[in-house]
């Protein structure tokens, strides 16, 4: 057992709780079947380890120790909650419960049930925004308030997302287990999902304090390790944490001293985190072994090529076409369409790219779409057309809510006026 | 755990009585309910005759107002229900995708409130 100084115990148990939070959960869900009284025990286990490490130190396995002070409180709970005309069926699953316990040892590492967790908190027939608040919320620990937060949502509702997600679960009887064979694919593509909605979240240069948006990325590839921790043999997942790694290395370099964008063209290379790039890439190489290639490898592909480049100009934009094309044959959606024109227009220039580009804005479903402006002001700009280049730029900029990115862009257009 | 399946189609989108596509819907269903009922999960189920004999009521001020027409105007109406024991909702969501409706129409899936 390891003594805490007095003031540093709160930090060092928070960071415990957070880091344990999922695994224990999860087998309180597993011990219990219910969320609610699954969540409300584990806190109120925090509460009393709060009270309790600082005096005599933190156990072995704090993991254990979580795991068994919450499921005593869980079973006062069932046990409060069924004097009284309680049924036999439930003393039955009382007495099922603490023989449990008895044979659980606090200082044993707990069987990993995070699989489940995550693929119940991440089920289809949950809306997506209460897949990704209960994703946060359960798998990782994050407290409701600092979920709010990041999301930029009131606290309340941020609870009540929660509240309702969990209600839909016990009501309708999602399950609580790894998906059959059969279904593994489309209920793991479902999970990698909001994985990287959780990331992009935080790596678009958005709203919201920097910090807070830099934890959902931390967050997310977290996640991601798990899961490939988890599911070693499945290659999109793989493939996401290589992407994720990959993007996230770029991350000091994307804002300038003054908090401003900085596309791939004008970022310092050398501010980039070589290590994780390496990370990154050698993940996705045993990804694209497995001979099974998807969207989340193809696009960690294409980012690494770009790792790959000490500058904008020496990039292998001919490599990065080629994978835009297989990724638009796995994924035929406009927003690939869109980027593989963009990779088009510096391989081999924006004149055939812009034709493209029109082409695919033409049933005017881009027109909402912000990239696509950029990507278009951007194209005109290189052609010589200043004048195309500085309506397209305006357009995008009447489409964007970010700060940051506005101020991009009042940039660009400034710069072609002079 | 006891599932209610409610069958939505919009008016006239499947397959119209006297064509043989018809009669295949017809024979899938049947198809549908003998797998249901062999492997015992089968609680009940029918299908409604056509929203335009339906009548809603409402008491109010206890005046009984009875009127013409579904409770909502909606594109997709009622068709049929079945209401079947499933293990969990992954359980009850393969066997709404059986449904042979699910191919045009939607099926609701609701878990039944035991009391």
């Amino acid at each position: 057992m390891t003594v805490l100084v007095a003031q540093n115990a709160h930090t060092v148990i928070e960071r415990i709780v957070r880091e344990e939070w999922g695994r224990v959960i999860s087998a309180l869900v597993s011990f219990c079947r219910d969320f609610d009284v699954a969540e409300d025990a584990l806190h109120d286990a925090v509460e009393t380890a709060l009270k309790v490490w600082p005096v005599e130190g933190v156990p072995g396995s704090p993991q254990g120790w979580l795991l068994k002070t919450a499921q005593r409180r869980a079973i006062d709970r069932f046990r409060r909650d069924t004097t009284g005309g309680a049924k036999h069926a439930e003393y039955e699953m009382l007495r099922q419960l603490e023989s449990q316990t008895d044979t659980m040892e606090a200082d044993q590492p707990i069987p990993d049930e995070r699989l489940k967790l995550i693929f119940t908190c991440c089920h289809p027939a949950l809306t997506m925004e209460a897949r990704v608040a209960l994703t946060l919320r359960t798998v990782g620990g994050i407290t409701t308030p600092e979920i709010a937060r990041a999301f930029l949502v009131s606290e309340q509702t941020m609870a009540q997302r929660l509240v309702r997600a969990k209600r839909k679960i016990a009501g309708a009887q999602i399950p609580y287990r790894v998906p059959d064979a059969n279904m593994l694919p489309e209920r793991l593509h479902a999970v990698l999902s909001v994985v990287y909605l959780i990331f992009n979240e935080g790596y678009a240069a958005s709203s919201g304090s920097n910090l807070v948006r830099e934890d959902l990325c931390r967050e997310a590839i977290r996640l991601a390790e798990i899961l490939q921790a988890l599911l070693p043999d499945e290659p999109e997942g793989q493939g996401l944490l290589a992407l994720m790694l990959l993007h996230d290395a770029r991350r000091t370099a994307r804002s300038s001293a003054t908090g401003g964008l900085m596309t791939l063209e004008t970022q310092d290379r050398s501010l980039w985190d070589r290590g994780q790039i390496r990370r990154g890439r050698s993940l996705l190489i045993s990804a694209l072994a497995c001979g099974a290639v998807g969207p989340y490898q193809l696009q960690a592909a294409i980012s690494a090529v770009h790792s790959d480049a000490h500058n904008f100009e020496a990039t292998d934009w001919a490599e990065i076409c080629r994978l835009y094309k297989k990724l638009h044959e796995i994924q035929p959606s406009s927003v690939v369409a869109l980027n593989a024109a963009v990779a088009r227009s510096f391989a081999d220039g924006p004149g055939d790219a812009l034709v493209e580009l029109d082409r695919l804005g033409a049933d005017g479903s881009l027109d909402r779409y912000q990239p696509y402006h950029v990507a278009r002001a951007d194209m005109l700009r290189r052609k010589g057309d200043f004048g195309g280049a500085s309506n397209a730029y305006s357009t995008a900029l009447g489409l964007s809510d970010n700060d940051i990115e506005r101020q991009f862009l009042k940039q660009r257009i400034a710069a072609l006026i002079r | 755990m006891q599932y209610m399946f409610l069958i939505y189609s919009a008016d006239g989108s499947g397959p119209q009585p006297g064509t043989p596509e018809f009669d295949q819907l017809m024979a899938d269903y049947g198809a549908f309910t003998k797998d249901v009922r062999d492997a015992g999960v089968m609680h009940e189920g029918a299908p409604l005759q056509g929203v335009e004999t339906a009548t809603t009521v409402r008491v109010r001020g206890g005046n009984v107002d009875a009127v013409d027409g579904p409770f909502a105007e909606t594109k997709e109406v009622l068709g049929g229900y079945y209401i079947l024991e499933c293990a969990d909702l992954d359980d009850a969501i393969a066997r709404a995708a059986k449904i042979p409706t699910a191919v045009y129409g939607s099926i609701e899936v609701r878990p039944v409130l035991s009391m």
